[in-house]
């Protein structure tokens, strides 16, 4: 079994905030980030898969293919966005790190091939902050 | 009185040490403090067409706003003061980093939350100016004040030069 991670980074807008609760709940919960004017992050995204390399290339995945993957369903829908408002996969969800890393997992598993598995998402929101999701 | 003995040689040792420090302070020492903040923020020119907007800042232009984690670099230089061996005494830099700069740009929106970039387009170029303006008043005209600002890792920008 051999584990290949790629690495890319967006650049976002957010806020932590639930609908659900007025905004002093939101503020005694979120603080700082339930700023109703948003904040942003450069997010530092690491995607894992894992496999068996294959016999004729020794490749466990083209790296391209997995490239061209997480640009078309991860990048080009997050990077320069306001995750709340721009983005069809986190719309009606908290845009916490936690809920962005399960929902890039979702974004990307269907498209990878049967003998290729996704291993984790893992995010940074900054440079000490970082969630895993290893899709259980 | 081996061990007195042994005592008042390091006293010595230390003394020779510190005088010899102060032959150096005639030279310039720069000092650093570093910072982050999380803000979010769009370029756009509201003189300009959207299409105009677009085509110069492509995806900064998003109406819905993007964000950064900046990362802020405070360097002061100057010769240390001859009574304490400090340039800037750094926890009173990272006071007054804390209460001009974070207090007003972290988690906010640069367009729309502050007074300092409701008229001025929130580049990276800009925010370094704005720092500086800021910090420049409260820091010793002796000593030299330079930012640098990272907006990602690998684009950042200095000033004054």
């Amino acid at each position: 079994m051999v584990y290949l991670t790629r690495q890319e980074h967006f650049n976002a807008a957010h806020k932590l905030f639930n609908p659900k609760w007025s905004r002093e709940q939101n503020e005694a919960v979120f603080g700082v980030c339930a700023n109703e004017n948003w904040h942003g992050h450069n997010y530092d995204l690491f995607v894992t898969i894992k496999g068996e390399p294959h016999p004729d290339t020794g490749f466990l995945y083209d790296v391209k293919q997995l490239s061209k993957l997480i640009k078309t369903y991860v990048i080009d829908k997050l990077d320069h966005k306001n995750l709340n408002l721009d983005v069809d996969f986190m719309k009606d969800k908290m845009c916490s790190t936690e809920n962005l890393a399960i929902a890039i997992w979702q974004q990307l598993a269907p498209h990878l091939p049967a003998e290729v598995n996704l291993h984790c998402i893992k995010l940074y929101e900054t440079q000490r902050i970082y969630v895993e999701y290893f899709g259980e | 009185m081996y061990s007195s003995s042994v005592r008042r040689n390091r006293c010595g040792d230390m003394h020779r040490s510190w005088t010899m420090n102060l032959d150096f302070m005639a030279n310039k020492v720069a000092v650093y403090r570093k910072e982050h903040f999380n803000a979010a923020h769009r370029l756009f020119n509201p003189l300009w067409t959207n299409e105009e907007n677009d085509r110069v800042f492509g995806l900064c232009n998003n109406p819905h706003y993007h964000g950064h984690n900046y990362d802020l670099v405070v360097k002061v230089t100057g010769e240390p003061d001859p009574q304490t061996g400090y340039v800037i005494d750094l926890k009173l830099l990272s006071d007054l980093v804390r209460d001009e700069v974070m207090v007003r740009f972290d988690h906010k929106n640069l367009n729309l939350d502050t007074v300092e970039f409701a008229n001025l387009n929130p580049t990276a170029e800009n925010i370094a100016i704005v720092i500086y303006g800021l910090l420049r008043p409260k820091i010793d005209a002796k000593l030299d004040l330079q930012i640098r600002l990272y907006e990602t890792e690998r684009n950042f920008v200095e000033y004054p030069v």
